[in-house]
């Protein structure tokens, strides 16, 4: 018993998932009822499930990556991790590859769907630019947090003696933003107090520097490559936190912030 | 380890059928993205780096490899495994092997489907073909490897 000529297609299409709600419902019905693609149906899911077992994959040589690794770095595109790398000379393919990367890793970043353990440095930014990257360049596995801690007891002390002013560690847990940890970090080579927080899957970058006279006052909430930047400045402390978060929810967590700081 | 090496080996070994050329051809694709060869045209970076490792297959084609030989089913990718993934070890050498005998459009499409677990829309351009071919070919490729692993178990997957 062989599935229906005509349906052939759409029943590949409905085990990957690629049908529209109409489409999908339609032939999810004409699978019920027809014995010939049932079993084709069933014939494709046993398929998937013996490819997936069998992990047919394969896995990049180890003196590959060492090799590929090597040649990166010699074109100029492999940056150091450390945020407080002096900048790079730069060729412009260098440049133009980057680019491309950063806005390839940033979407995976955000889709949840990459590991990402190297990203190119993004090329010299300014403002929102240097937020997103840096909350970028901390999602990066080990580069996360200088110091592991859920309480603001550990936390704000922590950065006493590392920078030259307290930032403010409020405990949101009880609000659905459990703090993670903190560390320090550079943003456009100004040494900054980070602080994490999460929010479900999705971490939270609050950036705490001294106020720049320059800098605008006020809160504002700016949307960059997928992710929001919520500012906002407190005394003599600019604050900005930047997720992949929603706008409204990340606004909400400024709103706590602020109160739970001040509180 | 870079982003989406397994991925871009894994594509270029089931290609080139031979671990030899499948390491140069993603050294290949990795000196050509970083270079700005093959445009980048919004799609995910994995959809834009297996686009060029398979444009870096094309071009080797063409070049051709007399010293090389198709068909090492072990050998140089395989990294040491644990006990229990080598249970599974036969399994993964006949899907690979029944794989690697599917003709090309055939075999590209399969790969890019169930082991990148790209979209229809993302093989369509990597392959650069229309999606109703990309969804032809996979349900074809789907029946010949289904049958054949069908064949070569001798039963063990009961009637499907």
């Amino acid at each position: 018993m062989s599935a229906c000529p005509d349906k052939l297609l759409l029943v590949h299409g409905l085990v990957d998932g690629e049908l529209d709600a109409a489409n999908a419902v339609a032939t999810e019905a004409h699978v019920a009822g027809c014995e010939g693609c049932r079993a084709e149906y069933e014939r494709i899911l046993a398929l998937r499930g013996v490819i997936a077992d069998a992990g047919a994959g394969y896995e990049a040589p180890a003196a590959l990556a060492q090799r590929i690794e090597a040649m990166l770095a010699r074109e100029g595109a492999l940056a150091p991790s450390a945020p407080a790398a002096a900048p790079r000379r730069r060729g412009i393919a260098g440049h133009v590859l980057d680019a491309r990367w950063w806005t390839g890793a940033a979407a995976g970043l955000a889709a949840g769907l990459a590991v990402m353990v190297w990203l190119p440095r993004p090329a010299p930014t300014t403002g929102t630019d240097a937020l997103v990257s840096s909350h970028l360049r901390a999602l990066l596995p080990g580069h996360e947090l200088d110091v592991v801690s859920s309480d603001r007891h550990t936390v704000k002390p922590w950065f006493a003696g590392r920078i030259d002013f307290a930032p403010p560690a409020p405990d949101l847990s009880a609000d659905g933003f459990p703090l993670a940890g903190g560390r320090l970090d550079f943003v456009e080579d100004r040494k900054v107090a980070a602080l994490v927080y999460r929010r479900r899957l999705h971490v939270i970058n609050v950036f705490v520097g001294r106020a720049d006279e320059t800098a605008p006052r006020g809160t504002e909430t700016v949307s960059k490559d997928g992710y929001n930047i919520v500012r906002w400045r407190s005394g003599d402390l600019d604050f900005s936190a930047v997720s992949d978060l929603n706008r409204k929810e990340l606004e909400q967590f400024r709103a706590l912030f602020i109160q739970r700081a001040a509180g | 380890m870079l982003p989406h090496m397994n991925a871009a080996y894994a594509f270029a070994r089931y290609l080139a059928r031979d671990p030899a050329a499948a390491e140069d051809i993603v050294q290949d694709a990795y000196l050509n993205a970083l270079r700005g060869f093959d445009g980048w045209r919004g799609e995910s970076a994995k959809a834009w780096l297996l686009t060029i490792v398979r444009n870096c297959y094309l071009a080797s084609v063409v070049v051709a490899r007399p010293d090389l030989s198709a068909e090492d089913v072990h050998a140089v990718g395989d990294a040491p495994t644990p006990e229990d993934i080598l249970i599974r070890r036969h399994d993964a050498a006949l899907v690979r092997q029944e794989i690697g005998r599917l003709s090309e459009p055939f075999r590209e499409v399969l790969v890019l489907r169930e082991l990148e677990e790209l979209s229809y829309k993302e093989i369509a351009a990597i392959v650069a073909t229309p999606i109703g071919t990309v969804m032809s070919r996979l349900a074809r490729a789907r029946q010949m490897l289904g049958d054949r692993l069908k064949v070569a178990e001798q039963g063990v997957g009961g009637e499907a």
